[in-house]
This record gives C-alpha cells, structure tokens and sequence, in this order.
C-alpha cells in the first residue's frame, strides 16, 4: 500500500474559514481585512439574508477588482435599509436607480467608463427579486443581448419585501404573499406560473450565469471571482431568505438556504455562453417538508386543514429539478473534504 | 444666496453612526461547554483541549496539555478502556473518535523525543508518603512533585507499577513502554523505594516525619471460591499466576487450561495461558456475554486467538485431568439457577479469576477509617477518615481501572496540597455538557475512523508482542481532525462569516472573537452556525 497524505481538515471547506486550511483556500469572509462592502449601521431586519448575500458578494467581488468596483442598485430592500439619507452603509461607489432600471443604468456606467479608457473599473448592478424578473427584466435582457460589461447580481427573496411582501415572479408555489393569500381553498401564490430568469440568462447565451447561496459561501465566492474573471455580460442568482417575509426565525435564514438547495428545490448551477457546465451536487439529501415546515409563508400546508397534496406536489419540483440538473451525481466526492 | 435642494445639502454620513445593537432583545454570548469526552475520562484530561493541537499537528503543545492530568499516556493510550469514546459525539455521526489511539501516538512520540515535565512550583518543603507504585500511586507522586512537594513511595514489590505490571499483560503493555514513563515520573524528583511493605501506615508516616500519606494498594488478593477437588488438581488463582507468567520462571500448566471467571483478568489469564504453551484455553462463566463484565474488545480479541467459551456453566468439581461443569439458566432477574445438566472438560490447570480484594491490615490500625464493600471509604476529596491520609484506586469502592487509579491520584494530590496549606480542596465547577444536539452537524466532513494495525492473530498467540499497533503520523492528524470539538470554539470564522451585520469581531489565531455589542441585532444566526455550539443566545438585561 502506497503513503497516503492526510486530505481531511475538520470542517474542509464547508465552514467559513478554518485554521487548519491553507490562507488562500479560505473565504475572503474570513479574512479581517475584507472590505465589508455593506458596513454596519445599516438598518435590515434581524438576520437579513439579503445583506449577508450582499456583503458576501461584493466583497468577493472587490477583492477580485482589486478594491476597483463600482455598483448600481435597483430600488428595494438593499438600497432602502443601507441609505436613509444623508447616512450610507457602502464602502463602494454606488449609485442608486430607479426600481427598473438598473441594468440600463450599469450598462451606461460601463460604456463611460470605457469611453474614459477606464476598464479597470468594473461595474455591477444588483436588484431583488422584483427588480430584476419583473419590472427590470426588459432591461436586463437588453443588457444581456447587447453582452454589455456588467455582472448583474439577483438577491432572491421571493417577492417584494420592501412594501410589504407582494408577490413577484419569483415567489414559489403555494407561498403566503400578501398578494396571494392563502384564505379557503386557495393555496397561496399559484403552480405553473412564474419565471425561471437564470434559466432565461443561460438562453441569452451570456458569457456567464449561475446560482447561488448564502449557505454555500465557498461556492458562491468561487463564482463571483469567476464571473469578475471574464468580460461581458454576467449573472449571478443568490438565494437571500427573507425572515420577514418567509416568517421564519430570524436564526434560521443560512440553514433555510440550506435547505433549499439540499431538497433540490433551489439547484446551485453555473453556466457559460448557453450551456450548464457544473452543479453544485446535494451533500446529504432531505425531504422538502423540512424546508417548508419552519416558514410561516406555508404553515397553510401543514396541521389539521393541512394540504398534503400540495406539498408533494412541491416535492415533485424539486426531484424534477434533481433529475434535470443531475444534483445527486458526485454526491460522494463531495463529502470527501 | 443660491437655493440648494435638501437633497443635497447634508454631508455624506456613515451608518456606523447608526448603532442597531439597541434593537437586540437577546444576546449571543461565547461559552465553553464540557466536551463528553472530557466529562467520561476518569483522569480528567482535557481531551478536546489536547486534540485541537493535535489537529494541527502539534503534537507537543498537544502531550504537555494531556500530561497535566495524565502523567502515563502511552500506558493509558494502550490499556484505557476508553470511556471518552463511549461518550463521544462523532459516534452519532458515524463512528466515535479514536482518543485511545492518538493519546498512544502522543504518548510514544514523547518517549522518543524524550519530553520532560518539570515541577511547576519552587520546593514547598513538605514531605509526601506515597504507598504503593500501581497507576494511582505514581498518579498522586507526580502530581504532588509537580506542586513542590517532596515524595517517596513505599512498594512492597521489586519492581514499580503495581497492576501495570504483574497483571496487564506484556502483549497488552509492552514493559519498555511502562518502564519509561515511570522513569519520567522518577526523574521529577519522586523517590521509589521498591521492596518496602508498609504494615501500618501512621507507623510509617510518624517515622518517615511525612506530613501526609497517600495510599493505593490496589486489590492484589484473589477472591477464592470452594471447589470440591481432587488431591492432584491443579488450581492456580489468576493474579498470581500473571504474576508469576511476567517473572523469568513462568509456571508449566499443560495442555489445557480452563479459565473460571468472565471479567477482563479471566481473558487475560486464557489468553496469557496460549502463550504459555497451552493447546486449549476454555473460560468458564457462569452467565451469559452480554452480562460479562470484561470488556468487549477484550474478548473479541481473545476469541480471534482461539479462546473458546463456555457460557452459562459453573465449576463443580476438579478432578485429575478434567472438570465437571453444571449448565445454568437465568431467570426472570438475569441470575443463573442450575439446571442439573453437567458435563465434563478436560483440564490440566485450573486458573480462578473471581475478582479481587484488598488487603487492609495496613490500616486496620487506624481507629477512624471505615471500610465498605470491602473498599476503604474516602470522601470527594479521598481523605480517609483520619486527617491527613488519603487513599485512591483499586482499594476504595470505585470501578477499578488504571485510569479511574489516576484520576483517584490526581485529585488526591491537589487534596494534598490544599491540606498542606490548611485548606480543604474544593472541585472546581464543571461547564454545561456539550450535548450532540447542540451542534450543527452539516459542517463537519465526512470521515471514517483509522483502523489501528493489528498484529495477524498467527503470530499473536504465540509470542508476548504486542497485539495492537500505532497510528503513524499522519493517521494520528487524520484522527484528530475527526474531532468535533464538541462546545469548544476552534476558531472556523464561522461566526465570523455569517454574521448581517459585521457584529462579529476576530481578535487573532488563538485569541478567538468577540461581539461588538453596537451592532449586533441578536438575530441568532451565529448561534445556529456555530459548527460545535460554542454560542448561547441570553436575554437582553434592560
Ligand atoms: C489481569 C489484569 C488486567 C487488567 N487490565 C486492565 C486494563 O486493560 N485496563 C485497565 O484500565 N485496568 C486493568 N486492570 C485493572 C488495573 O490494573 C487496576 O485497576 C489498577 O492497576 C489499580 O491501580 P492501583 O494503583 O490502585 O493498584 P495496583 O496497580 O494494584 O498497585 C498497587 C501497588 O501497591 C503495592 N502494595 C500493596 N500493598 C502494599 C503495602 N502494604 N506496602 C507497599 N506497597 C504495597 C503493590 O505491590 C502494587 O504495586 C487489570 C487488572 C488485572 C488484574
Ligand atoms: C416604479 C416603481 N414601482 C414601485 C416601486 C415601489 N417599490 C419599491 S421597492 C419595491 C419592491 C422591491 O422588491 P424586490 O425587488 O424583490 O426587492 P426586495 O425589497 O424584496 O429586496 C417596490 C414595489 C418603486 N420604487 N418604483
Ligand atoms: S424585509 Fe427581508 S429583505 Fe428586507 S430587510 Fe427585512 S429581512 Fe431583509
Ligand atoms: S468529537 Fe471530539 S470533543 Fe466531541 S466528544 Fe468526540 S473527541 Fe470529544
Ligand atoms: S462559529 Fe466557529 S469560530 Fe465561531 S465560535 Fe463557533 S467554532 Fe468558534
Ligand atoms: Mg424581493
């Protein structure tokens, strides 16, 4: 039998830092000297999924730019908690837009940027959910078309939590919104509608789109310091738990993220110019009751009156999105380190 | 002058201005809870503590942490029935840490390297009567010469090591292993007088001038049971007989041996018998395995020599070359009743392992000790009822293992040392148990448990080798790192990461982190990510 080196770290990589790794194979949230892009003071609820999805984003995105990034930022959440005036929460240029349209706004960043021959400056346009599937959408897909040079990121809560939790075309089946209800046999927000927009950037044929999660951090720093390494247009697509709006603990909001992508309810993907290249496999695989079950948005399915039905119709998506992007395969070697 | 619109007419602020700490209604708070290993090692060691340097492959800094509670790792890391891993968390996960085998590494690595422990306090000038060099003895003598004090040891028997050595076989406990860590021990400054039998201890303590005495005598008497026999049957009892198979002179027993008795000395006895030359080696027990009180690795590993066992069966008689046997059955309450069925084994020894007692005539002199279930009573602090004399280990009513002895030492040495200040030595309070529960699993990779070579059964059962092998180094950090350094942080930057609002401070490798109260929401997030539930959310005090 051959020497074997020892290839086992504890926590590996799945922790956000770890002694006993390498300094550069550890997170750049681990690292004192992050930028903390969105500093403290800032005025989100108690565990924010978003502006720990935010934080975790750019200041992966700073180090990459070498400190040289500017952003745009679509009307919601993100820019009302981190700017009442005159006070500001970002530690980067940042500009605010209007709720539509911040990738026409980031597309016209970069093209003066260029024209001032500064391309060392990189731009990036951030928006919710409603931002960027609803009312941005025809400017994001112009941006996209176009292949302008912005990396857009979507911090994804599923609806329009800034007024009041209405529903967007994120918002998952049978969620409470307060725009879908769940009163008498209505089951929440509707099955069968709403939009898919990473899958819709793949079909832009873009350089780069993936999806992401706070609850992956190793992942999702991977993927912005890929998306940062090339030019043209990029997506990337971060899953932020809303406590308010999922009326979840507010202690649950990385273990809920968690849990959407180990049901197979959220596939964490990426893809370059039209074709899926990798997928994060599901580490150890749950039911999606354990998902639905701590937020309040579907305690409608459960109890007495409870709609069993429909959670196995939810259960059904989530095995389809496990079949579709192949998440169980090199589930073992995941676990390796 | 010129209208400017509001909008532009304040200075750019930062919300660090904004301290949302005020929202919190709880808050999280770092602890250290009490890993399950720790709280299951009968010595006291700080084995989450030793094993976080180990992890990083500092093995130093890892035995000087072990060796504050445990001066015979090597030993322990071979004999100890490893009550750590019993308790350990990683064993709902997939398979217990091998404590055992990284203590034996760190053990045998400071004997190579010859890592010396050194007094801890300049001489206090007070002298310590030790009686009996077994595990709990040499325990006391160490601790003791680590606090300043001067130490003698009275042993009845030629050589140091009590049980270590005339009963715990060398296959088990290699003697160059024992013989080294007691020479460290010695080297300390701790006096063994070998071949000096103490009759009465207060005698022994007013000649000696000893300002205290500690006694660990062990059980060195075999229990006898009565047995019909004939006048040419061989019976032996089991501690002599190991003492006499560790002598020059090993006694001859024939070609088959049967052992009576279920508990770790009986399967010691067979196995040592086998090496002796014995063809058959039968143990006799009168219940069933599961009811056996040795240990289970203990009789796999002599039924993988070819032991074999007769299970509900008591002696009867011995006669010339064999013994006749009743076949039992247990009742309602698990106590075996005789059946009247018998059958005969052949058997040219008997060797009787029933358990031992303690000789107590040392201290039948003394008015004020009182003795139970044929063990001498000690208080929390194991001072026995006359001031000043402290017992440990086999001879007090506890379970009798080597490191149940050197815990029993230890805590009687700082005992001792409060005495001899005029104290009364107070245990220090024990964290909140790291419960499995209050773990977050999910971040831990996954790994199985390093196997320990074996030594191929062949060979095993005829020579004294040792039976189990050492992790080499690698395998050692690979073992370490399975640790989930239950309710201890181990600095993952978790906390650090997860936190929304920044609130988390790193103070430096090894300095671990802190809260920056101004900001903190109390969201509780850190708390639920914590891999080792290290934080606690309190309530806010308003
Ligand atoms: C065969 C066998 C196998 C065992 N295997 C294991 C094992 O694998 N793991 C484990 O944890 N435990 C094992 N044990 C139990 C373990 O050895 C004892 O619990 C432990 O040694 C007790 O330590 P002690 O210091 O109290 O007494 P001992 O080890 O018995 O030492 C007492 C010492 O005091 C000396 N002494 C006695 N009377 C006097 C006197 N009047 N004056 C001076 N000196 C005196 C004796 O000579 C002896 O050296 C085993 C025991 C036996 C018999
Ligand atoms: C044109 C326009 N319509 C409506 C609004 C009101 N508005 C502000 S934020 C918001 C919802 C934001 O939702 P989303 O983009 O998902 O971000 P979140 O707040 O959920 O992070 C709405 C409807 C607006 N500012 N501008
Ligand atoms: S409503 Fe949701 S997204 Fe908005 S600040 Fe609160 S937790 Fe964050
Ligand atoms: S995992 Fe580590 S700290 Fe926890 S009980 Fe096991 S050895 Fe002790
Ligand atoms: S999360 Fe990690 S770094 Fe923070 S207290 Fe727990 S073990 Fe330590
Ligand atoms: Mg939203």
């Amino acid at each position: 039998m051959g020497h074997e080196p020892v290839k086992f770290y504890q926590v590996g990589s799945f922790a956000v830092g770890n002694r006993l790794l390498d300094r550069d194979e550890r997170t750049v949230q681990s690292d004192s000297g992050r930028s903390n892009s969105l500093t403290s003071g800032h005025r989100a609820c108690q565990g924010c999924g978003e502006a720990l999805g935010a934080r975790y984003a750019l200041d992966a995105a700073m180090r990459a730019a070498a400190g040289r990034l500017v952003a745009a930022n679509a009307t919601g959440c993100l820019e009302v908690f981190s700017t009442p005036y005159p006070e500001t929460s970002w530690q980067i240029p940042w500009l605010h837009s209007l709720f539509g349209n911040a990738p026409a706004v980031a597309t016209g960043m970069a093209a003066a940027l260029k024209a001032k021959g500064r391309t060392d400056v990189r731009v990036v346009a951030q928006a919710g959910d409603g931002g960027t599937v609803d009312i941005g959408f025809g400017a994001l897909s112009g941006m996209f078309e176009r292949n302008d040079d912005v990396l857009f990121i979507c911090y994804d809560n599923e609806a329009y939590m800034n007024t009041g939790v209405q529903r967007s075309g994120a918002t998952p089946p049978a969620a409470r919104t307060a725009t879908t209800e769940a009163i008498g046999d209505e089951p929440g927000n509707v099955f069968g509608q709403g939009k898919n927009v990473p899958m819709l950037a793949v079909a832009h044929e873009i350089p780069y789109v993936a999806t992401a999660s706070v609850a992956e951090l190793h992942d999702l720093e991977r993927k912005v310091e890929r998306a940062m390494g090339l030019r043209g247009a990029r997506y990337i697509h971060i899953l932020v738990p809303c406590p308010l709006g999922w009326q979840a603990a507010s202690c649950d909001t990385v273990r809920l993220a968690r849990l959407a992508a180990e049901t197979g309810l959220f596939p964490l993907f990426e893809a370059e110019h039209g074709r899926v290249v990798d997928v994060r496999p599901i580490r150890k695989r749950v039911p999606v009751e354990d998902y639905l079950r701590p937020q309040g948005r579907y305690k409608h399915l459960f109890g007495e009156h409870g709609r069993p039905d429909l959670v196995a119709a939810i259960q059904e998506i989530a095995d389809g999105n496990i079949e579709r992007f192949g998440l169980l395969a090199e589930a073992v070697e995941a676990g390796a380190r | 002058m010129m209208h400017k619109p509001f909008a532009i007419t304040l200075e750019v602020g930062s919300s660090l201005t904004n301290h949302t700490g005020s929202w919190r209604v709880e808050r999280p708070v770092y602890v250290d809870r009490l890993p399950p290993c720790n709280d299951g090692c009968p010595a006291g060691e700080n084995i989450q503590g030793w094993l976080y340097h180990a992890e990083e492959g500092d093995y130093e800094a890892a035995w000087r942490l072990l060796v504050k509670d445990n001066p015979l790792p090597a030993v322990c890391g071979r004999v100890c029935y490893h009550p750590c891993e019993t308790a350990c968390n990683r064993a709902e996960l997939d398979e217990a840490v091998g404590i055992h085998a990284v203590e034996r590494f760190l053990g045998d690595r400071a004997l190579e390297a010859g890592y010396r422990t050194e007094p801890v306090l300049p001489p206090s000038g007070r002298r310590v009567l030790v009686v009996g060099s077994g595990p709990s003895g040499l325990s006391a003598a160490y601790h003791l010469a680590r606090l300043g004090h001067e130490v003698t040891i009275h042993e009845a028997a030629h050589e140091a090591g009590g049980m270590m050595r005339y009963g715990i076989p060398k296959y088990r406990l290699p003697r160059d292993v024992l013989d080294a860590e007691i020479g460290r021990i010695v080297s300390l400054g701790v006096r063994i007088e070998l071949g000096r039998r103490v009759t009465d201890v207060a005698r022994a303590r007013q000649e000696g001038g000893f300002d205290a005495v500690f006694i660990a005598l062990g059980a060195q008497l075999s229990r006898r049971a009565y047995l019909p026999a004939a006048d040419s049957a061989r019976i032996l009892d089991a501690v002599s007989f190991l003492r006499s198979a560790e002598g020059a002179d090993p006694p001859s027993l024939g070609r088959r041996v049967v052992v009576y008795g279920g508990g770790n000395t009986a399967m010691d006895s067979a196995r040592t018998a086998k090496r002796l030359g014995a063809s058959d080696a039968v143990i006799v027990y009168r219940r069933t395995r599961d009811r056996m009180p040795a240990h289970e690795s203990e009789l796999e590993e002599a039924l993988a020599e070819g032991i074999t066992m007769s299970w509900l069966s008591t002696i009867e008689r011995v006669e010339d070359g064999s013994v006749v046997i009743e076949k039992m059955t247990l009742d309602d309450t698990g106590f075996p009743q005789p059946t009247g069925e018998y059958e005969t084994l052949g058997a040219d020894t008997v060797v009787l392992a029933l358990g031992q007692e303690t000789d107590l005539s040392a201290v039948e002199r003394l008015a004020d000790v009182s003795v139970r279930d044929g063990g001498l009573e000690v208080g929390e602090d194991m001072m026995t009822g006359h001031p000043g004399i402290f017992a440990g280990g086999d001879m007090v009513p506890a379970e009798r293992t080597v490191t149940v002895a050197i815990g029993h030492g230890k805590r009687a040495a700082r005992s001792i040392d409060a005495y001899l200040r005029g104290e009364r030595s107070t245990r220090p309070g024990r964290h909140e148990l790291a419960r499995y529960d209050r773990l977050n699993t999910w971040y831990y990779a996954d790994a199985p448990k390093t196997v320990q070579p074996e030594l191929e059964t062949v060979r095993r059962a005829s020579t004294f080798d040792e039976v189990v092998g050492g992790l080499d180094a690698d395998n050692a950090l690979f073992e370490a790192r399975r640790c989930l350094s239950c309710g201890n942080c181990f600095e993952c930057d978790n906390c650090f990461g997860v936190c929304p609002d920044n609130a988390v401070v790193k103070l430096g490798q090894g300095k671990r982190y802190a809260f920056d109260y101004d900001y903190c929401k109390g969201c509780g997030i850190c708390v639920a990510e914590c891999p080792c539930g290290a934080i606690v959310m309190e309530p806010e005090m308003i």
